[in-house]
């Protein structure tokens, strides 16, 4: 960055931003506008109105789909969190390694890759993996003699047929699925990160573990917690890797979306897309804050000492 | 894992250069736990895939397949089924012999095309012919199609909106900035549903453009591929913006000024000097939009028509509804190796803007 882009003070910029931006936006505030539409025909405006937010708040359905899905996403960001950061420091700080190739692939490809393929085979690994656990509980009953007596007994009744498709599943897939964000994200903070200071600690007799845990890690802190963030927010959104590998049970809320708007537009989804707009527009703006607020202050010392 | 790492002189061999600084105890264990989730929950299932499009379909058993290897008499025999492969090329109704007379044919015309004009006409005519017949090459085909055309028009509404953002002030830029990642925050599926609404035929479109008398009865466009163009240029945009945006930001400004100076005009400076520096992010942003877009379900699904069923709507179809595990597999193994070279190209160009 030798010269930094100007200013430009054109029509065309304009032009773009507007046309770029009306294009983004317009649909989602048109949708919000709509969920206040008190006729059941989501399009034909007839008056102002918050019965379908009422409606939605009183659907046991949606409100368990909504927990589950938050509990997941929660668990799976953590996780995906800490393969993601692993992979990152291996990406990043270990050199060149036999195997490499692989594993950079592997821990990137899930980005790109369609859902459809990550989820067919996912879910096809599982149903696999499911028949061999049941085929080796049999085998042990048999093999041992055990019967419902034995202490035994209830470890080879969970072993029989896992994993089962439900919340397990759907967590082991989002975490698959995600941690590749948090790598891209975790590695580019690594890469800029000064590794004199970690050498200053190596040197003064810190044990590398120490310095992982008191130096790495918290300079790492942002971009985990945007990584925790994008993971989380990945796995609230995600509807066909979960459609696949989900279980009867375990129907998430994109999952109930989805089937309830194949079969047309609905106004209690309307309501719903509001709410989640809404909560998503006040966080990332938070967030922006917060960050352009640090920034400032950044610049601000910068200058301070610059002038000194 | 860790102690086999630790153990085995080959594998210690793996840390050197740098790790010799930050060599701990628990290194090895660092590295393990990434790359055994990775094999276990990605490798594997793909080789599991693979394994099972070569096997047939039974129907009413668990699992829904036949295996390809069977262990008698201390033998191992392993038995390939291309049945699938074939079918899925050749398609329902033209026989497997059909099938390799024409493909040669194919390939003979291909060759000599170039010789004789004439025959042009017919190599195409026998490909339409082809397509029109089968299901799923004229899924490949569409999906091929929708995700070119896609990509196109995400770089060419992008392109400008990135380089918009770029030469906003900075307070601006970072408000612009915000503003275009905030949508790829919210829920993908509720983006793609607000177009249900806007495009239906007694939808926002429809309406504004009845009431100024523009048109006099609605235009349809919901369940057409206009509407899944739309959809999957709406739900992709910020995928191309955002490398798109640090491709531009990085180009020195004063080539751009040089060729200004120089007589250039906009748009050969355009063309001549920007594009070509921002290659990288073109190229990435692209593949961030063709590859998911190749394998999209959900978008034809609640946008599309009947007309026009894009690959991973058939993959979906014959999974879920055919209970047809073999043939799903199948599908996808093709579908992988068709988005197989573009996501090396990523790749690479990934690796080359980390070495910058």
């Amino acid at each position: 960055m030798s010269s930094q882009s100007p200013h430009i003070r054109s029509k065309w910029r304009l032009l773009f931003l507007f046309v770029g931006l009306s294009f983004l936006y317009a649909p989602i505030l048109i949708l919000m506008a709509y969920s206040f539409n008190s006729s059941r025909l989501v399009t034909v405006w007839k008056s102002f109105s918050f019965d379908w937010y009422v409606a939605l708040v009183h659907d046991e359905e949606f409100l368990h789909a909504i927990y589950l899905t938050l509990s997941i996403g929660f668990c799976a960001a953590t996780m995906s969190v800490i393969i993601g950061t692993l992979a990152a420091f291996v990406l990043a700080r270990f050199g060149r390694f036999r195997g490499q190739g692989i594993f950079s692939f592997s821990i990137t490809a899930p980005m790109v890759m369609p859902e459809v393929i990550t989820g067919l085979s996912l879910l096809l690994m599982f149903i696999a993996t499911a028949n061999g656990s049941h085929a080796l509980a049999g085998w042990l009953t048999e093999k041992f003699g055990i019967t419902e007596g034995s202490f035994l007994y209830p470890v080879l009744q969970q072993m029989d047929g896992f994993p089962d498709r439900g919340v397990f599943t759907i967590w082991i897939a989002m975490v698959t699925f995600t941690s590749a964000y948090v790598t891209v994200i975790v590695r580019a903070r690594l890469k800029e990160a000064d590794l004199s200071i970690e050498e200053a600690a190596l040197d003064l007799g810190a044990t590398p573990f120490k310095v992982f845990v008191f130096i790495t890690l918290p300079s790492l802190t942002p971009a985990i917690v945007s990584g925790w963030l994008l993971a989380f927010t990945l796995t609230l959104d995600d509807i066909v890797i979960s459609q696949f590998v989900a279980g009867p049970k375990s129907t998430t809320l994109p999952m109930l979306v989805f089937s309830s708007v194949r079969r047309g537009v609905n106004p209690k989804i309307n309501a719903l897309a509001t709410i989640i707009v809404t909560i998503v527009s006040l966080c990332v703006t938070l967030a922006w804050y917060l960050m352009r607020r640090k920034e400032k202050r950044i610049q601000r010392e910068m200058a301070q000492i610059k002038a000194k | 894992m860790a102690r086999i790492y630790n153990r085995s002189p080959k594998l210690k061999g793996l840390f050197k250069s740098r790790l010799s600084k930050i060599r701990f105890r628990g290194s090895s264990l660092v590295l393990a736990v990434p790359y055994l989730w990775m094999i276990l929950f990605f490798i594997i299932p793909f080789l599991i895939i693979f394994k099972i499009s070569f096997s047939e379909m039974v129907d009413g058993q668990m699992p829904p397949y036949t295996p390809i290897s069977s262990y008698e008499d201390g033998k191992l025999d392993i038995k390939l089924n291309f049945n699938n492969y074939k079918f899925v090329f050749a398609g329902d109704d033209l026989g497997l012999d059909d099938f390799d007379l024409e493909t040669e044919e194919n390939a003979q015309t291909a060759d000599g095309a170039q010789a004789s004009e004439k025959e042009e006409p017919g190599f195409f005519a026998s490909l339409a012919k082809k397509l029109e017949s089968n299901l799923y090459l004229l899924g490949y085909w569409q999906s091929l199609k929708v995700a070119f055309i896609s990509t196109l028009c995400c770089l060419v509404i992008g392109y400008p909106l990135a380089w918009a953002i770029v030469h906003a002030s900075p307070t601006m830029r970072s408000i612009l900035l915000m503003l275009v990642i905030l949508p790829s925050w919210t829920s993908f599926l509720i983006r793609v549903y607000a177009w249900m609404g806007l495009l239906s035929d007694t939808g926002f479109i429809n309406q504004v453009l009845l009431f100024f008398h523009i048109i006099d009865e609605p235009l349809v466009m919901l369940h057409t591929q206009f509407a899944v163009y739309v959809g999957i240029v709406y739900a992709y945009l910020p995928f191309m913006i955002m490398p798109l945006y640090n491709a531009i930001s990085r180009v020195d400004y004063s080539y751009i000024e040089a060729s200004m100076d120089l007589g250039a005009r906009p748009m050969t400076t355009f063309f001549r000097v920007l594009l070509p520096l921002t290659k990288n992010g073109v190229i990435a942003g692209s593949m961030l939009v063709f590859i998911p877009a190749i394998g999209e379900f959900v978008i034809p699904e609640l946008l599309g028509g009947p007309d026009a069923v894009l690959i991973g709507q058939l993959l979906w179809q014959d999974f879920f509804n055919n209970r047809d595990w073999p043939l799903a597999s199948t599908i996808a193994v093709i579908m992988l190796c068709l988005v197989i070279v573009p996501i090396m190209w990523f790749f690479k160009v990934q690796r080359a803007s980390e070495v910058k």
